[in-house]
C-alpha cells in the first residue's frame, strides 16, 4: 500500500525531479566512497596462486556481468509499468536504462576478454557464457535502435516494452540453448572459478564492488531519467513554440487564402 | 471460427497471387544456397558437412525477408484496422495470420529443401532430417518473427529494424534445428533430444507470439 502510494506520488515528474535533486548528491557520494573502498580492497587483495595479479580483473568483471542482467530486469519491470499501469515515469526509466545496461554488458565483455587473454590464451572463445552475454549485448543494441527509430516517445515506449518483455522470456532460453549447443561442440568449458569456492580475501572486495556498482547504476539511472524528463520538456516547449509560430503566420496569411478559395 | 478460416483463406490467396511475394521467399532461399558454394568453394565433402547449417541459415533469412509484409500490406489498405476492431480476439486473428503466412511462405521452403540438399551433396537421411527439423522449426521462426513484424508496422519502420530485432530471438531455434540435423547425420547424440526441444520452442512461440504481437498492435496503432 505504502509502496503504491510512493509510486503514485512519483508519477508527477516535478516531484520526481525535486526528490532526485535532493538524493542524487548523497547517492553519488556514497557510490564514490564505496568504489574507493572496493578498489582499495581489490588492490590490496592477495594474488591468486595460479592466476597471479590478473585475478583482480574479477573485481571489475563480475559486478559488470551481474549488472548486465540486473538492468534488463529493471527494464522488464519498467515495461510492465508502461503496459499495465501506464506509469508516466516507466517509459523514462526504461529508456534511460537501456544505454547504461548496454555499457555494463560491453564492459563485462571487454574485461572478460582481457582476463581471458592471459588465462585461456585467447581473447574470445565461443563458450556458452560468453556467447549468451554477447547476444544480450546485441539485444540491448536492438532495443536502443528501436528507441531511436521513432520520434514519438510514448509510441516508442510501448513498442520497446513489448520487445523488452519478449527479450526477458528469451534470455533464459538463449542461456540454456547456448549451454547445450556448447556441450555439443566443445568437450570442456573453460570458464570456471578455479575449481574452488572463493576465499574470503577475494569475496569481501567483490561484495563491496558489487554493491558499489549497483549504487553506481542507480545513480546513473536516476541522473539519466532526470535528463530524459528535461529533454522531453524541452521537446514539448519547442513543439509549442513551433506551432505558435505556424499559427501566427497562418493567421497573418489566412484571410487572403479563404478569400481566394 | 469461420471468420478465422476466412482470414486464413484470404491471406493465403493474396500471398499466392500476383504481387503476393510468398514464392519470392523460395527464390531467395535457392539463391542464398547457390551463393554458398561460391563463398566456401565447391568442395563436395565440405559442402555436405556444412549443408544443414547452410539450409537453416537460408530458411531463416528467407522467412525474415517475407515477414516484412505480414502486417504491412494490411496496414496500408486499412484492413488491419478492421481486424483490430472486429469482434474476433486479436490474438486469434494474429495467430491465424501467422498460420496463413507459414503455409504460404514456410511450407514452400520445406518442399524446396530436397532439391537444395541435392545441390549441397546431402544424402537421403540428411535431407530428410533437415526437412523434418525445418518443418518443426519454421513455425517458431514465423511466430516469433510476427512480434517483430507487429512492432515494425506500428512504428512505420520495416526492413532492417525488423531484422535486427528478430534475429537474436531466433538463435535458440537455429541452434536446436542445426543440432538435430547434425545429430541425425553424424552426431553421437540421439535425433529425438534436440528435435523435441525444437518442437517445444515452436509450441512456446505459438503461445507467446500472438499475445505479444496483439499487444504491440493494440498499443501501437492509433
Amino acid at each position: 500500500m505504502k509502496l503504491t502510494e510512493t509510486l503514485n506520488d512519483l508519477a508527477n515528474p516535478t516531484r520526481f525531479l525535486a526528490l532526485t535533486a535532493r538524493t542524487l548528491p548523497w547517492l553519488a557520494g556514497v557510490t564514490a566512497i564505496l568504489l574507493a573502498i572496493g578498489l582499495y580492497q581489490s588492490a590490496m587483495a592477495p594474488d591468486d596462486y595460479q592466476q597471479g595479479a590478473t585475478v583482480k580483473i574479477m573485481f571489475i568483471h563480475v559486478p559488470n556481468a551481474w549488472l548486465s542482467m540486473f538492468v534488463w530486469g529493471v527494464m522488464s519491470v519498467a515495461a510492465l509499468g508502461t503496459l499495465v499501469w501506464r506509469h508516466p515515469l516507466a517509459d523514462v526509466a526504461a529508456k534511460a536504462a537501456a544505454p547504461i545496461g548496454a555499457a555494463f554488458t560491453f564492459l563485462a565483455l571487454v574485461t572478460g576478454s582481457l582476463w581471458g587473454r592471459p588465462m585461456w590464451g585467447t581473447y574470445w572463445e565461443w563458450d556458452a557464457r560468453l556467447t549468451s552475454v554477447l547476444i544480450l549485448f546485441l539485444m540491448y543494441l536492438g532495443l536502443m535502435a528501436l528507441w531511436r527509430a521513432v520520434e514519438d516517445p510514448s509510441r516508442a515506449a510501448r513498442a520497446a516494452a513489448v520487445l523488452t518483455l519478449v527479450g526477458a522470456i528469451n534470455i533464459p532460453i538463449i542461456k540454456f540453448s547456448v549451454d547445450w549447443w556448447n556441450t555439443l561442440h566443445q568437450p570442456s568449458s573453460v570458464l570456471r572459478m578455479g575449481g574452488s569456492t572463493l576465499d574470503k580475501a577475494f569475496l569481501w572486495p567483490l561484495l563491496v564492488m558489487a554493491i558499489a556498482f549497483s549504487l553506481l547504476f542507480i545513480t546513473l539511472h536516476l541522473a539519466a531519467m532526470r535528463n530524459e524528463i528535461l529533454r522531453r520538456r524541452v521537446r514539448s516547449l519547442q513543439m509549442m513554440q513551433a506551432s505558435r509560430v505556424a499559427f501566427t503566420s497562418e493567421a497573418a496569411a489566412g484571410p487572403k487564402e479563404i478569400g481566394a478559395a | 471460427m469461420s471468420a478465422l478460416a476466412a482470414l486464413i483463406r484470404r491471406d493465403i490467396r493474396i500471398a499466392l497471387r500476383v504481387g503476393g511475394g510468398a514464392l519470392i521467399g523460395v527464390l531467395f532461399f535457392l539463391t542464398v544456397t547457390v551463393l554458398m558454394p561460391f563463398a566456401v568453394g565447391p568442395d563436395l565433402a565440405l559442402l555436405s558437412r556444412l549443408g544443414p547449417a547452410i539450409l537453416w541459415l537460408g530458411a531463416l533469412l528467407a522467412s525474415l525477408l517475407t515477414l516484412d509484409r505480414l502486417f504491412a500490406a494490411d496496414h496500408e489498405d486499412g484492413s488491419l484496422d478492421l481486424i483490430v476492431m472486429s469482434r474476433t480476439p486479436l490474438e486469434l486473428a494474429c495467430a491465424a495470420k501467422a498460420l496463413a503466412h507459414w503455409i504460404a511462405a514456410g511450407l514452400p521452403l520445406i518442399i524446396a529443401t530436397p532439391v537444395l540438399g541435392l545441390l549441397l551433396n546431402l544424402d537421403g537421411t540428411a535431407t530428410l532430417a533437415v526437412a523434418a527439423t525445418l518443418l518443426a522449426g519454421t513455425p517458431a521462426l514465423t511466430f516469433t518473427g510476427m512480434i517483430g513484424a507487429a512492432l515494425a508496422v506500428t512504428l512505420h519502420r520495416g526492413g532492417l529494424l525488423l531484422a535486427v530485432l528478430v534475429l537474436p530471438l531466433s538463435i535458440p531455434v537455429l541452434i536446436f534445428g542445426v543440432a538435430a540435423s547434425q545429430a541425425a547425420i553424424s552426431g553421437p547424440l540421439l535425433f529425438g533430444t534436440p528435435f523435441s526441444i525444437l518442437c517445444a520452442l515452436s509450441l512456446a512461440s505459438l503461445v507467446i507470439g500472438p499475445f505479444a504481437a496483439a499487444a504491440s498492435l493494440r498499443h501501437g496503432l492509433d
